[in-house]
């Protein structure tokens, strides 16, 4: 019995760890393709965001979850059921404004960057922002607008890795018929 | 069959993939001798049956073959008018094929982006606010689910009235979309969708409803 479970601990481990190695070889490429920092910054949104894009149907198509009533039904759904199904992980929510309009996912150990450590000439590299692009696309395909950025980074000295979403508005040209 | 026809409409309404998986097509072919019993009448595009329904001809089939060869609109293969060759006696007797006339591609996209249209007029009609748009559609041959995502991709089955296991069907379809359509690098989202895996994933789940009554 210990000997199974162990074997399949083992895969996934190994298969999240070619994961780990597949986005540092991209963001490597990314680094000598553009050299400046910002331009990788905004090239890992574009890449996160067309991904956020597809991602979001798979995601319906498992979670069989109908449409979130307000922001803070879709903040849960997004840390506990799709960073759970995705990444393993479960950030927590918190830090929400006055006007319920921006919250903090605070992600306790980044998969993307286990074995990362930044160097002094990369101090503005947002190493994971595939992931703000991701929640980006992926909301902007339910017809929320909103904006994501890094506010803390644990590879930047901080204690942990705080990811900021901000609701902008609601798409409405683009609504199918019956959602409302 | 019992699921005849499987649409998937994007979010303008536009035809993303269609497929039809009757086995067997409703043809008849039968030998004529002069005068010819049944009623024939040209329309732009066809020959149709107008009167005279026997034998299992029945009014609104058209005719595809004439004596074995292909019959295109309303001329034969050597540009001669359709109507002329059976008004000649002597051509008796003579073989015609008939059947029922099968959608162009053109006319299933028309089709699909009305049913969208309808499909958003019925959230208008509804009493309440916040109803969904047309899930099931029923008539006495066959009926028509629908199922929207929550990002507005319709998947649409025509089945059997009585096929039972359409909206685990339905699920099934949304799942394979999301695998082999998105996860598709080469695919760009709201065009046509022409892959063979998507193409044989969706056979073999509509296959596997009629066989078990459920598609999971």
């Amino acid at each position: 019995m210990s000997k199974t479970t162990g074997r399949a601990f083992e895969n996934k481990k190994l298969v999240g760890e070619l994961f780990t190695l597949t986005y540092g070889a991209l963001v490597s490429q990314l680094i000598k393709d553009y050299e400046k920092d910002d331009e990788v910054n905004k090239q890992l949104d574009k890449m996160g965001y067309n991904i956020g894009v597809r991602l979001v149907e798979d995601f319906m198509a498992r979670s069989n979850l109908g449409k979130c009533q307000d922001l803070r039904e879709t903040a849960d759904v997004i840390a506990k059921v799709a960073f759970k199904m995705y990444l393993n992980i479960t950030p927590v929510v918190t830090n929400w404004s006055l006007a319920n309009d921006e919250f903090s996912l605070i992600l306790e150990n980044n998969p993307l960057a286990e074995f990362v450590e930044l160097p002094e000439r990369h101090s503005d590299l947002s190493y994971a922002n595939v992931l703000c692009g991701a929640i980006r696309g992926a909301l902007e395909m339910l017809q929320l607008e909103v904006e994501t950025w890094f506010l803390k980074d644990a590879l930047k000295g901080d204690t942990a890795t705080e990811l900021r979403v901000k609701f902008i508005k609601k798409l409405t040209d683009a609504l199918p018929a019956g959602e409302d | 069959m019992p699921v005849f026809s499987v649409y998937v409409v994007n979010k303008a309404g536009g035809l993303v993939f269609q497929y039809d998986h009757q086995k067997t097509s409703i043809e008849l072919e039968k030998t004529f001798s002069y005068p010819l019993d049944l009623k024939l009448e040209p329309q732009t595009d066809y020959v149709t049956v107008v009167f005279g329904q026997q034998d299992g001809i029945k009014v609104g089939h058209v005719i595809l073959s004439v004596n074995g060869k292909a019959v295109s609109g309303r001329k034969l293969q050597d540009g001669s008018d359709v109507m002329e060759f059976i008004e000649n006696e002597k051509n008796y007797p003579l073989n015609i094929r008939f059947g029922r006339p099968k959608l162009s591609s053109n006319q299933k996209i028309m089709m699909a982006s009305m049913f969208h249209s309808l499909y958003a007029i019925s959230v208008q009609l509804s009493p309440e606010s916040g109803s969904s748009g047309i899930q099931k559609l029923e008539t006495d041959t066959f009926t028509l689910h629908c199922h929207q995502t929550v990002t507005g991709v319709k998947f649409i089955v025509i089945s059997d009235p009585k096929q039972v296991g359409v909206d685990s069907l339905l699920a099934r379809l949304y799942t394979i979309y999301s695998d082999y359509a998105l996860k598709n690098p080469f695919y760009s989202l709201e065009m046509p969708i022409r892959t063979e895996l998507f193409d044989s994933q969706v056979v073999t789940a509509i296959e596997q409803t009629e066989k078990v009554g459920s598609a999971i």
